[in-house]
């Protein structure tokens, strides 16, 4: 299990109900039924990885995401997941806005593009990170949207979006302490209303 | 993955009820019987009868899914998604396959004797709807002692179907797998259809449905069926597979097949009128335009909601005839219901054939989800 999974598999509590989004080939899921008893199901784009999650005995709907999320009910799961699709889908805000109406709490992970070695490269080297978070090139990533633990964060609070739980990757001091400048990836909880 | 091997020799079974007063209400209101159905079957029904599919046929399909009949060559429809290692596993799986009712082959339909006249139906058969075909194939699962079903399967009508029994018998099924389908037949499909049945009915040797012991409408059958092939593949597939081929360039110009289009397209009209009657096309394209699970009485989802079964829907992409976004919308609705819903696109040049072609891809979904299925099944008992 990779640690982003490892991460998102502690954060949610037994027996949840959850909707991955993006869920690839379902490993995060398979690990939340099997670990957590979790009550899942996921959303992918990608043929292939359909096939694979069927495998593995998973619920899952090919679709699009940037098609919405029109068809579940309001606050229908207890944790909706984008773990590594935000950035990838066209319309981020919309399909953000649809997670937080669907899930009672959203987690969103995401590569930090404000990590140290993509500031070095791009100031030293004046190009475009390819970094072990990042290791896409310009012309060939599934990456549409780059965006910073910084600008997350200030979205939400434009938005009134709640930050209910952070966790940085790796896991570290150092990345606790300052997430914007160390972290490679950033997971976070986040939901509508107030939690406390 | 384990290997394969092919089911063999198989024969047709019958099975005959309805008869005397016990007779079965249709849809229409009208009692019908005495009915005979045909079927096969493959594989073995385990002891606590917890294993058995149920396989639904398409428009011109039969009970003959998959082996041989004795002195054949020609493999069953299904042949290569069903035996030892495939889909539908017959060392797992007790794999039933019954002809629909208006069907003609061995099943009750417009070319069976009414007892009472002792001639043909023909035209005074009942008209027949998709629920009735499922109501027959209840009386036939409940003859062969399943109270359950593991798994009702099919494409196309076969789909239609498998819809169908989620709704009647809400009950009797672990889960279903509803291929290239639809939760109502469309405007577009209704004319398809329409034209067909005015093309056996403008044959000559039709005569208002009386034609057994004669002539038969051959003709307007084989254009029927030639309609149908081209709704059936796409714009694609036939370009790969004929483009402007000709049969003959030197034969001389007399509105013969000249194209390998049309060569193709006689070809399959003039096999099928040699299978398939004419009278059961009428019926069985008319059960398909009155399919409708979205005009009952209650939004489908809500119907759906009662059930428990998982379900495991596919589209293809090329097909135009039941086009994706139908078998999205049965998956949608599934989901509404929170049911255990998996829907995948394949992407396919087949169009709607896929069903029949797409092999690999249908086995990998198919025998996944059943194993699945079944897992779940056993922990529960």
């Amino acid at each position: 299990m990779n640690e982003s999974h490892k991460k998102i598999v502690e954060m949610i509590p037994h027996g949840s109900s959850v909707l991955d989004l993006g869920c690839g080939e379902g490993e995060l899921l398979y690990h939340l039924i099997n670990e957590k008893g979790v009550k899942g199901q996921g959303i992918e784009i990608n043929e292939k990885h359909i096939y694979k999650c069927v495998e593995k005995g998973l619920d899952v709907f090919h679709d699009d995401l940037d098609n919405g999320l029109v068809d579940y009910n309001d606050a229908s799961f207890d944790f909706v997941i984008m773990n590594e699709a935000l950035q990838e889908v066209r319309f981020p805000e919309k399909v953000l806005n649809e997670a937080l109406r669907v899930g009672k709490s959203v987690i969103v992970g995401f590569p930090n593009f404000a990590h140290l070695s993509a500031r070095l490269e791009l100031f030293f080297c004046g190009r475009a990170p390819v970094t072990p978070a990042l290791p896409h090139q310009w012309y060939d990533t599934p990456n549409l949207h780059f965006l910073s633990v910084k600008d997350f964060k200030d979205y939400c609070k434009t938005k009134k979006i709640t930050i209910v739980k952070e966790a940085y990757l790796p896991d570290a001091i150092y990345t606790r302490l300052f997430p914007n400048l160390f972290s490679e990836k950033a997971i976070i909880i986040i939901c509508k209303k107030h939690n406390t | 993955m384990k290997t394969q091997s092919e089911i063999g020799i198989v024969e047709t079974k019958y099975f005959t009820f309805a008869e005397g007063e016990d007779k079965i209400t249709l849809s229409s209101g009208e009692k019908f019987g005495p009915i005979t159905v045909a079927y096969e079957t493959y594989g073995e029904l385990n002891e606590d009868k917890s294993n058995a599919i149920l396989i639904l046929h398409a428009l011109s399909g039969d009970a003959h899914a998959a082996g041989y009949h004795k002195g054949s060559k020609k493999p069953g429809w299904w042949h290569k998604m069903i035996g030892s290692g495939r889909a539908f596993d017959t060392d797992k799986y007790f794999v039933i396959c019954s002809n629909v009712l208006g069907g003609c082959k061995g099943t009750t339909g417009p070319i069976s004797l009414n007892p009472e006249t002792k001639e043909p139906y023909g035209l005074s058969f009942p008209i027949i709807t998709i629920r009735d075909m499922v109501k027959v194939q209840n009386r036939l699962i409940s003859h062969l002692g399943i109270k359950k079903l593991l798994c009702v399967a099919g494409g196309s009508m076969g789909g239609m179907q498998a819809l169908q029994w989620m709704v009647s018998y809400p009950n009797k099924i672990e889960s279903a797998i509803v291929i290239a389908s639809t939760l109502k037949h469309s405007a577009q499909q209704i004319a398809f259809n329409e034209v067909g049945r005015q093309a056996v009915m403008a044959d000559p040797y039709w005569k208002g449905g009386y034609y057994y012991g004669g002539h038969i409408p051959a003709k307007g059958l084989a254009v029927a069926r030639m309609l149908g092939h081209i709704t059936y593949m796409s714009e694609k597939s036939m370009e790969e597979k004929f483009g402007r081929q000709r049969k003959s360039p030197t034969t001389p110009f007399r509105f013969t097949a000249d194209f390998e289009v049309e060569n193709y397209l006689h070809y399959k009209g003039d096999r099928f009128v040699e299978r398939f009657d004419a009278n059961s096309y009428l019926y069985i394209t008319k059960a398909i335009d009155l399919f409708d699970l979205t005009s009952c009485s209650k939004p489908i989802h809500e119907i759906f909601s009662k059930l428990t079964a998982k379900v495991l829907v596919i589209a293809f992409k090329s097909d135009w005839l039941y086009p994706v976004h139908q078998s999205k919308e049965i998956a949608k609705a599934c989901k509404m219901a929170g049911l255990q819903t998996t829907f995948c696109e394949i992407d396919s040049d087949y169009g709607h054939d896929a069903f029949l072609l797409e092999i690999d891809e249908e086995s990998h979904l198919i025998s996944h989800f059943l194993e699945k299925v079944y897992k779940d099944v056993e922990n529960r008992h």
